[in-house]
């Protein structure tokens, strides 16, 4: 387990090219599921709005 | 017929409006030998060294004065309105357009050209090797105007935009960049460069084929909002 | 003249081939909505399986490779990353023409979610290739004919993010964006032409290591699933993006209420 982690002295390398990319990519997925909570919670609050003006 | 006069009333009126304001057509040919005489400073004066980062240095230096000279290519047409009587008018606009930017070619790349040999002899370049340059730039600078015209078009209206020029345009710029340097170098060397030159002529033809569409397209955007 | 016309145009709605009635659907946001919501469970799925597997054969069954020892795993995010960056730019320009001429409003948002995932994969590859250079050239950076391009292509994407940010009016906007991204597609061929017989030019006998001329197979199968997770991930992460434009730009509309009151109900 150890030497798999170790990368034949390369871990350095390896690993760091496979965290920033894990973390790029988890940021794609992370800021679009953000922002598409916040636009539910836009249109919730402006269709609750019109409803009100309407009434 | 019709359209050739058009197209050369367009031109002309260019021509003479850039004449008027000269900043138009001196701005960046100070920028230009500015630019060039800071490398030296920069470097060093070591003459052998001058002469290899030359090729390198003439063309980032055209590169970055078209890329100035191109930010007023349809500013001032756009805020005075003129450019939307040249949306509006029955003429093909992609044709109207390649005749704004064969004379914001002629004003502000022109001048250019003729003072590359005075700063090229500062930089210890031999007589063939000015020619060649003069060559690689005399194919090279229309493409810079052409596409540098398209990131203008698209840019246009938005108040600051120079950086965002920059953005757009340089990468487009790179083959020429590669091309015409390269060009210049081996003739310094002493070898043929129908190839390089060959490459610039297919950008130049493919440039001027191909953009005036995107200029009009992105244009008539800019005009409609 | 003008009855005439619009009496042509009315026989055409009403019977509409099927090429026609599949665009309309494909243009019709609610529709998307639905659907990509449906598909969504299903590629994460699979980009799961192509993941796990992917990285299992790359980075324990692989066997290490006899110059460059375990660096050569990273292979295994950089190529996948470098094929994405390209293949990404394709599919934003595909979408730009479509906007362009179909006036497709669900092609524009494709197009505009597509930079900053394209933009995303070019970092990745940048920055692995700069990883996977140190061990190997002993640098940080080298001027290789592929970094070289890919860092003009991040800039590419760069340049249309800043575009699509700098204009208010979004579908300006994404007119602007959809020019901006044909004018790259013609340019990138040239541009990597270019920089590559630059390269070979200035670097002379220095083969680029990156380049191999075979690879085993039992290195291949794991590149080639996670080049296939890469694509998936893709797929998921345009989805999400493309759905928030859409709802973003669909607001006001009734199915817009229709699914908040579903969601707090």
């Amino acid at each position: 387990m150890a030497e798999f982690f170790h990368m034949g002295g390369y871990a350095l390398y390896v690993w760091t090219s496979f965290g920033i990319a894990a973390v790029v990519l988890l940021l794609n997925i992370v800021l679009p599921l953000q922002q598409h909570r916040e636009v539910l919670r836009r249109a919730a609050d402006f269709h609750e709005l019109e409803g009100r003006t309407k009434q | 017929m019709h359209i050739a006069k058009a197209f050369l009333s367009v031109l002309k009126r260019d021509v003479t409006v850039a004449f008027r304001h000269r900043n138009e057509i001196f701005n960046p040919l100070l920028f230009f030998s500015l630019v060039t005489l800071l490398f030296p400073l920069g470097i060093g004066p070591s003459p052998k060294l001058l002469q290899t980062i030359a090729p390198g240095i003439l063309w980032v230096a055209a590169l970055l004065a078209a890329l100035l000279a191109a930010d007023n290519l349809f500013r001032s047409d756009y805020e005075d309105g003129t450019l939307e009587q040249l949306v509006l008018s029955p003429q093909p606009l992609s044709l109207m357009v390649t005749a704004k930017v064969l004379a914001h070619w002629l004003v502000s790349a022109v001048p250019l050209l003729l003072l590359t040999p005075l700063l090229a002899v500062s930089f210890g370049l031999d007589a063939p090797t000015i020619g060649v340059a003069l060559l690689t730039l005399l194919l090279g600078t229309p493409v810079l105007s052409f596409v540098g015209a398209i990131g203008v078009a698209l840019t246009v209206s938005l108040k600051r935009s120079g950086m965002l020029l920059a953005l757009l345009v340089l990468p487009l710029y790179v083959p020429v960049l590669i091309f015409g340097s390269n060009a210049i170098d081996t003739a310094a060397s002493g070898l043929p460069v129908n190839g390089q030159l060959y490459l610039l002529a297919a950008m130049l033809v493919l440039a001027v084929t191909l953009a005036p569409l995107a200029i009009a397209a992105a244009l008539k955007m800019s005009v409609s909002q | 003249m003008n009855s005439n016309a619009s009496h042509v145009n009315s026989v055409a709605m009403k019977n509409p081939g099927f090429f026609t009635r599949w665009f309309h659907r494909m243009a019709s946001p609610v529709w998307f909505y639905q659907i990509s919501g449906k598909l969504l469970p299903w590629l994460w799925v699979l980009f799961a399986v192509l993941l796990v597997t992917g990285l299992y054969g790359g980075l324990v069954t692989a066997p290490a490779d006899y110059q460059q020892g375990d660096s050569f795993r990273i292979i295994y995010v950089h190529v996948p990353a470098a094929w994405m960056s390209m293949f990404v730019y394709m599919v934003m320009a595909v979408s730009g023409a479509i906007a362009l001429i179909w006036r497709m409003k669900l092609a524009e948002m494709v197009m505009v979610s597509c930079a900053p995932i394209g933009a995303g994969f070019t970092f990745i590859a940048l920055v692995t290739g700069s990883l996977w250079g140190k061990p190997m050239w002993g640098a940080w950076w080298v001027w290789d004919a592929r970094l070289t391009a890919e860092l003009i292509l991040l800039f590419l994407y760069l340049g249309v993010i800043g575009l699509y940010s700098a204009i208010e009016d979004k579908r300006m906007a994404s007119r602007a964006v959809a020019i901006l991204a044909l004018v790259g597609i013609v340019n990138i061929p040239i541009i990597h032409y270019s920089v590559e017989w630059w390269n070979t030019l200035h670097q002379g006998a220095t083969v680029t290591k990156f380049d191999k001329p075979s690879i085993h197979i039992d290195m291949l199968i794991p590149l080639l699933l996670m080049a296939g997770a890469f694509k998936v991930f893709f797929a998921i992460s345009l989805l999400l993006r493309t759905r928030n434009e859409l709802l973003e730009r669909e607001l006001p509309r009734q199915w817009v209420k229709q699914l908040v009151e579903e969601k707090d109900g």
